[in-house]
């Protein structure tokens, strides 16, 4: 684990950057000069700046800060995991300067005081923290939170992430009362009596390794349940890290019928088929869990027609001593955050699956549309919130690079191509040592 | 050879028909006044049983005494929380005792794999969940060798709940290795997704099973699939998949009758029928001895994964 | 591993037949006849030498003497020390060797590790009056306090030579040959 600096610059120039915004389309060649976090030029060349500090983006690319919507940061509870603050270092790590955490804490972030807390922490970070708030208290499915006295506190949309709304009636309720306040609900699609027990995704390979399979059908009943009930309640819906073909196609349905129901995928679903589990690492279990190339192919071309809007990483740390045990015993999740740039641009990009600017699209604007947040401007008198990287760069993938508490990962030793040079945001600057 | 034996799944033909050679020779040693050879003197095996297994342990055991090994037991069964706790702090204490082999069995699939990653010790898999029982399928395979000479070509149809059962899936894998036939039959809840890709024909009737195969590897059905609702009662799978004298005689076969135990008598199988002509269940139990002798020797010399 | 190159021919087809003639008239003269004899080849050459001199023994005293065949593997000092596995092969006893004199067979006394094997395994069989040992060659440098009772012929050598027996039974000619060393590559 890496310990980050952040450095807070009165004066930042950013000299022959390639900016490109997914709002605007193609990239333009620009130098910023930022005072206290704040923009204050933008011009095509900015020379003879006194006592400002200077990065060099040539051969880089510029774009408005970069946004996970779907982040586990383990406080309170797990803190020997992550907290808010390693948390927000991994984000920045990955160039994202805003991290939705998920309320499955310990306890569960069903109160406004664990709401405020989670912000307050991310103060002294580049990261803006959003939190999305239990939808029913401790994720029970029996009651519905305080929704307006979180939303107040500052939480961003409402799940009962790392489970689905338990019942059907409580998800109706849920989305009811959710879309009096225009937030989404965002869906963990797991219908859990297929499920119990399971430890993989159920196919020929579970078959095969004598797991117990957690079926697709699972998910894509949990989806199309919350389909059908965002129907009746308009009520917006977000469907978490999508796994399967046939949700993918539910999604793309129910977007053709015009229904406000959007979607995420996680980049270890669109890069890591069920087949690798046969070596029953724990770094491979998740849920849900890898499935089958049919289903990654599918996300692939529902990632390219747009049916997936958003790529987020479910990034779930765990301790070394949850994870280093036999596959059936460990707990699910692997971390994410630093290792996206790198499976976007190997996996999606250089294969030429999605343009540069969609796959940004996914991690900017689609997020932030989804969560109604501002959408990072280049402009004079807007706060500067840029993440700066080289989609060439070729690194290695080491635990002992990492930003993040935790190290479990399936990526570990791969090399990837794209890398975060700086991230800037809320008068921060943050630069990497190892481009 | 590979040093481990985590299964059968991907082992070549040349390692099995060595192991069963092996186990031939180590079954006539089993038949001397002094059933017992040095080979392994000196040599430390644990068996790491975290699943009550009297049968398999005891045979490993014995099979561990005629070789002279020193042999160490370590049983525990804790709650599924608990379980990775435990493997994993027992590691650490055969790690440090400095075993030369260690037999595991475990109700995780993988457990054995786990452990291959944390110790240099040679690990043979005494069954890991659902996934494998690489010893049991060698012993099964043995005495079919034995009863009809070859195993190319012969028809196994392996009978009953084949989702759960790592007999199954050894016996699949290591009898399509030797060029056997292998068919599954049980209810529909009880055969695995896509078990079809295994190559192997799949039988929902018992009749059909029968008038297939040459021989037949019951396995035992356990009660508590029926409370999960895999199967409405035993009474009903009796009835349906229970193998008797009346449906043999109804295909007019000869049949091979195997069971790796224990037998649930008058429901996978009738009362007599396991004592019968066509029963080789006490064969198995006696081959078992020589094949897991066969696997210990040829792994306790493995230093290296050899070519 | 290089294939041994042959030194020297030391004793030729006719020779080994002679030399079993002999052995087989030694056993026969030193044990007053073949009553309460058996013969067991130890794997490999020991194997079809020990039933030529039960043949011979048939030819000179009219009488079937007893041959079995053993496998002195599970009984080797060096299991686990090596870095391939041993093959077992098989062993047959098909007679109750207690209360017998046992003449051990084989092709070449060398550190008697062998010997002492076959020795121990013969004890879990039960109990002879009188084990015995015939070899074809004793090529010295014994590492244990073995020695044999019939022999073909002594050959001193050094340790980069072996010396390897021929028989028309597996090799298809009969002879003794001064051999260099197989290394181990």
């Amino acid at each position: 684990m890496q310990t980050i600096k952040y450095q807070k610059p009165e004066r930042l120039l950013i000299k022959n950057a390639n900016y490109l915004d997914p709002a605007e389309g193609g990239p333009r060649q620009v130098d910023v000069l930022i005072e206290n976090g704040t923009i204050v030029r933008v011009e095509h060349a900015i020379d003879g700046v006194d006592g400002a500090e200077t990065i060099d983006g040539t051969g880089k690319l510029l774009t408005p800060g970069w946004l996970d919507m779907h982040v586990h940061f383990r406080e309170p509870g797990r803190e020997d995991e992550e907290t808010v603050k390693s948390g927000c270092a991994a984000a920045t790590a990955g160039g994202f300067t805003g991290a939705c955490p998920m309320p499955n804490t310990e306890p569960a972030a069903d109160t406004r005081g664990i709401i405020e807390y989670m912000i307050a922490e991310a103060k002294g970070t580049p990261v803006d923290v959003y939190p999305i708030a239990a939808a029913t208290k401790g994720r029970k499915g029996r009651e519905l939170s305080e929704m307006a006295d979180l939303i107040e506190g500052g939480a961003v949309a409402f799940s009962d992430d790392g489970v689905a709304i338990a019942t059907a009636e409580m998800a109706r309720r849920a989305m009811e009362y959710a879309s009096m306040f225009d937030v989404p609900i965002i869906e963990h699609c797991e219908e859990p009596s297929m499920t119990e027990g399971g430890a993989m995704n159920e196919s020929a390979v579970s078959t095969r390794l004598g797991l117990p399979g957690m079926p697709g059908v699972a998910e894509d009943i949990i989806v199309a349940r919350d389909i059908l009930l965002t129907e009746i309640t308009g009520a917006r819906l977000h469907i978490a890290h999508i796994s399967t073909a046939r949700s993918v196609e539910l999604v793309r349905q129910a977007k053709q019928r015009g229904l406000p129901v959007t979607c995420e995928v996680t980049p270890h679903h669109f890069t890591l088929t069920d087949e690798a589990v046969a070596s029953y690492d724990a770094n491979l279990k998740m849920n849900p869990p890898l499935r089958t190339q049919n289903d990654v192919d599918a996300i692939i071309e529902g990632l390219a027609d747009g049916t997936i809007d958003v790529i987020a990483t479910d990034h779930a740390p765990h301790s070394p001593e949850e994870k280093d045990v036999e596959f059936q015993a460990a707990p699910f999740g692997i971390i994410g955050l630093e290792t996206a740039l790198g499976l976007i641009m190997t996996q999606l990009v250089e294969p030429g699956h999605l343009r540069l600017e969609e796959a940004l699209h996914k991690i900017t604007l689609a997020p932030r549309n989804i969560l109604r947040l501002p959408h990072p401007k280049l402009a004079v008198g807007q706060v500067a919130n840029l993440t700066l990287f080289d989609p060439k760069h070729e690194w290695t993938v080491e635990a002992s690079r990492f930003y993040s508490k935790s190290r479990n990962t399936p990526f570990l030793g791969w090399t990837l191509r794209g890398r975060v040079h700086a991230v800037i945001n809320k008068g921060f600057l943050w630069v990497s040592p190892d481009v | 050879m590979q040093k481990h034996l985590l299964g059968l799944e991907g082992v070549p033909r040349e390692e099995i028909e060595l192991i069963l050679k092996t186990a031939f020779s180590f079954k006539e040693i089993l038949s001397r006044p002094i059933p017992k050879v040095p080979t392994l003197r000196g040599k430390t095996i644990v068996n790491l049983f975290f699943e009550p297994s009297t049968r398999t342990r005891i045979s490993f055991e014995l099979a561990e005494k005629r070789l002279s090994a020193d042999t160490v037991n370590f049983s525990a069964s804790g709650s599924s929380v608990q379980k990775g706790e435990t493997l994993r702090d027992t590691i650490r204490n055969i790690e440090a005792m400095k075993m030369d082999m260690v037999v595991i069995r475990h109700s995780a699939a993988g457990a054995p794999h786990f452990l291959t990653r944390c110790i240099d010790a040679a690990v043979i898999n005494a069954g890991d969940g659902r996934h494998e029982h690489p010893t049991q399928a060698l012993l099964d395979m043995m005495t079919l060798q034995e009863r009809v000479g070859k195993l190319e070509g012969l028809k196994v149809a392996i009978v009953g709940d084949i989702l759960h059962s790592r007999v199954a899936r050894s016996n699949i894998y290591g009898l399509q290795t030797m060029g056997a036939e292998v068919a599954i039959c049980g209810p529909k809840t009880l055969i695995p997704v896509e078990a079809d890709q295994w190559g192997v024909e799949i039988f929902y009737n018992i009749d059909d099973a029968i008038r297939w195969a040459d021989a037949l590897n019951v396995l035992r059905i356990q009660l508590e699939r029926q409370r999960t609702g895999l199967f409405p009662s035993l009474r009903e799978y009796a009835a349906h998949f229970g193998v008797t004298r009346a449906r043999l005689e109804a295909a007019q076969k000869d049949l091979i009758i195997m069971h790796p135990g224990p037998i649930n008598r008058g429901i996978e199988i009738e009362n007599d029928l396991a004592d019968s002509e066509f029963s080789v269940i006490l064969n198995q139990v006696t081959n078992g001895v020589a094949v897991r002798m066969a696997v210990l020797y040829l792994k306790s010399g493995v230093t290296e994964t050899l070519e | 591993m290089n294939d041994p190159q042959i030194i020297a021919e030391v004793i030729d087809g006719r020779g080994l037949e002679r030399t079993l003639a002999r052995l087989a008239h030694e056993i026969i003269e030193r044990n007053r006849g073949a009553e309460n004899l058996v013969l067991i080849g130890l794997h490999t050459r020991g194997v079809p030498i020990a039933q030529r001199l039960a043949d011979l023994i048939r030819q000179i005293e009219g009488m079937d003497v007893p041959t079995g065949v053993l496998d002195v593997t599970p009984y080797r000092d060096d299991v686990g020390r090596r870095h391939e596995v041993l093959k077992l092969k098989t062993t047959h006893l098909p007679f109750d060797i207690d209360g017998k004199v046992v003449v051990l067979v084989d092709d070449v006394l060398y550190t008697g590790r062998t010997a002492r094997a076959a020795l121990d395994a013969l004890m879990d069989y039960g109990r002879p009056a009188r084990i015995e040992l015939a070899v074809i060659v004793d090529r010295g440098h014994r590492e244990l306090p073995i020695k044999a009772n019939y022999i073909g012929k002594v050959l001193p050598t050094s340790l980069g030579e072996e010396v390897a027996v021929r028989l028309k039974e597996i090799d298809g000619e009969d002879g003794v040959f001064l051999v260099t060393a197989k290394r181990e590559g």
